[in-house]
């Protein structure tokens, strides 16, 4: 988990609207608990925080170019400044 | 006078009167809705989402104008929200099936995902409950067709009250005459508190019922700095706190008026004042201070938190950032000082747990094992040193054959980059970190293998006196003004100066107004500074004489021990 402050409200969002623009199912795994990729709520739920681990199950027609670009969004640690 | 204990959200002084926000209770009464009407109800959930959207399109607005890009994702977030399955489906499923209004029905909604927050330990993801609220309050309004309060309307100037205040409110607060606010609930790092923060606004929060203590038009002290809120004060206590208002705004005046002024002493000597940099994403704020340049870029958050190592483009594009945005001002980067364990995280072949890593296998001395790491990051700082004026420095060096195997290196990646084609400069001065008592000690045998020296007051100290800092026994025992430090630190200068060569200091040091009329008068080329005591160290050094300050410096390094030598500064005046 890349966002200094972990998956809180902005970088959940950014995470959604990215996963948005796929047709895939994206799902966020943390301690054995899987929620939807697309729900901001669900995923600020997921209380996951700085540097912790989290897994992406993505499937679907565009499984390869969703998982690049949310991969990105990791890299670029969600643009934080 | 009654004095509240909270938690200080955002620092700064208000005084003024009370006046109390309620937090208008919502009451969400069930009723039940005829099956044919239930198409209706669903409807009026729509609209009422819509003109949300609406709102929070107005509120983005806002915010980009007021506080930019960053923090207006906070609203696409909200949207989000407002947009999140839990809400477009739960809602109108909740309506159609039990048959009840949609205010009910999304109240109820909403209860449901709170009380899954609530279970979290983590405070500051609980806490995030309250951007759910902010959106679920304006949705709620809407359905009532309720208007909210506009916090943006209040004319006279006073201290805000409330159970709590919503994100959403606080981004009105910068165009009401309100100078700052104190409430029931929150947390430090609540939304609430960074827009505060950002706006400047003092605020004290967690205070538990302060809204309830506080009648309409008492006289309130808010203290943001301490987190306390003073109820109807004595004329004294009154008086007391417009002083230290007074002061501060005074101090941050006087501040001010040094941004972009050079760093110079009574009696004309100049010294560079640079800034030390923890990471590229601080550069943006850190060139508003106008420093001298950059006298330590730390380059360690790049190997943290991450499965691999970082990879050469990578660390160009940061080194590039910094470099670029500095030009033609210095830069000095520092190869990373990390130690085993990060290697392991980054699943590379580690070390066995070290019982004492301070003194075990970090930063030149690891990267010397680890040629691979070592090169990748001088390859991307020698491509960053297009872009600026880049200098190299290597921590933790303790013998010259290490100063030795570093240049070997840096020529081998030069060679390479040459090789590929790309421009890089015959020449990039390299310095070394003293912060190793026996680099300090010896400094004339390195002399003619570096370009500059730096010293890290913080390693240099722990290392000369034996003292392990977070240990908490002998944390008394840490003593930057012990003789034995001031000493070395005097040898440093005086070795390089001889030489000709370039004296810098970093580490906490340079960041301690107390020490650094030491640092002047001893005579350093540069005092690399934390940015938040950037401003106040200029100020302290502009204050100075130099010609004096080295006296001073003389004598203090025959003193017997760190009381003395106090003594001798206090007898200065310092």
């Amino acid at each position: 988990m890349t966002p200094r402050l972990g998956l809180h409200a902005k970088p959940a969002g950014m995470f959604v609207r990215e996963a948005g623009r796929f047709r895939s199912e994206i799902m966020v795994a943390k301690d054995g608990v899987e929620v939807n990729g697309k729900s901001v709520m669900q995923l600020m739920l997921l209380a996951a925080e700085f540097g912790s681990h989290v897994t992406l199950r993505i499937t679907g027609p565009d499984e390869a170019e969703a998982a690049a670009a949310l991969e990105r969004l990791f890299v670029r640690k969600f643009d934080e400044e | 006078m009654i004095i509240i204990k909270g938690i200080g959200a955002s620092p700064g002084i208000a005084i003024g009167q009370a006046y109390i926000f309620e937090d208008e209770e919502i009451v969400v009464t069930r009723t039940e809705i005829p099956r044919d009407q239930l198409r209706g109800e669903v409807a009026r959930f729509k609209a009422a989402q819509k003109a949300t959207h609406r709102d929070l399109d107005a509120a983005e607005a806002k915010v980009l104008k007021l506080l930019g890009k960053n923090h207006a994702k906070l609203i696409d977030a909200h949207r989000l929200i407002l947009r999140d399955t839990l809400i477009t489906h739960e809602v109108p499923q909740r309506i159609m099936n039990e048959g009840v209004n949609a205010e009910f029905a999304f109240s109820e909604t909403l209860e449901a995902v709170n009380m899954q927050f609530e279970k979290l330990e983590d405070e500051f993801f609980r806490e995030r409950r309250h951007d759910l609220f902010d959106v679920g309050k304006r949705l709620l309004a809407h359905l009532l067709k309720r208007n909210r309060r506009d916090l943006a309307s209040i004319d006279k100037p006073c201290v805000l009250i409330s159970r709590n205040l919503l994100p959403s409110d606080t981004i009105n607060l910068q165009e009401s005459r309100i100078r700052g606010f104190a409430t029931d609930l929150g947390g430090k790092t609540s939304h609430t508190a960074i827009l505060a923060q950002s706006l400047e606004i003092p605020a004290v929060v967690g205070l538990s019922d302060v809204s309830r203590r506080v009648k309409s038009g008492d006289t309130i002290i808010l203290d943001g700095e301490q987190g306390l809120v003073i109820i109807n004060p004595t004329a004294e206590a009154v008086a007391k706190y417009e002083k230290v208002q007074a002061e501060q705004i005074e101090a941050e005046r006087a501040l001010e008026q040094l941004r972009g002024l050079p760093a110079i002493t009574l009696d004309e000597k100049r010294f560079e004042l640079e800034i030390n940099l923890d990471s590229s994403e601080e550069m943006k704020s850190v060139l508003a201070l106008q420093s001298d340049g950059v006298g330590l870029f730390r380059t360690e958050y790049l190997y943290l938190n991450r499965p691999t190592a970082p990879t050469e483009v990578e660390q160009t594009k940061a080194y590039t950032t910094v470099a670029k945005a500095m030009s033609p001002r210095p830069v000095i980067i520092r190869t990373a000082d990390i130690g085993g364990d990060r290697l392991t995280q980054m699943g590379i072949e580690g070390l066995k747990n070290e019982t004492n890593p301070f003194m075990g296998m970090r930063g030149v001395r690891l990267f010397l094992r680890h040629l691979d790491l070592f090169k990748t990051q001088m390859r991307a700082i020698l491509r960053s040193t297009l872009k600026g004026n880049v200098k190299i420095m290597i921590p933790m060096v303790s013998s010259v054959g290490e100063v030795q195997a570093v240049r070997r290196l840096l020529a081998q990646a030069t060679a390479e980059l040459k090789a590929e084609g790309v421009a890089v400069p015959e020449k990039v001065e390299l310095g070394i970190m003293v912060e190793i008592p026996a680099a300090a000690v010896m400094l004339d045998a390195f002399i003619p293998h570096i370009d500059f020296v730096s010293v890290g007051t913080n390693d240099l100290i722990q290392y000369t006196l034996a003292v392990d800092r977070v240990n908490e026994n002998v944390t008394h025992l840490y003593d930057p003004f012990h003789p034995a430090v001031l000493r070395l630190l005097q040898h440093v200068v005086s070795t390089a100066h001889n030489a000709g060569k370039w004296a810098g200091v970093c580490g906490e040091m340079t960041s301690d107004p107390n020490a650094v009329p030491l640092l002047v008068g001893m005579g350093f080329d540069g005092l690399s500074v934390s940015p938040r005591m950037f401003l106040r160290i200029k100020q302290t050094v502009c204050r100075l004489r130099h010609v004096a300050m080295a006296k001073l410096a003389a004598k203090v390094v025959t003193c017997s021990d760190s009381d003395e030598v106090r003594r001798l500064m206090r007898e200065q005046g310092l």
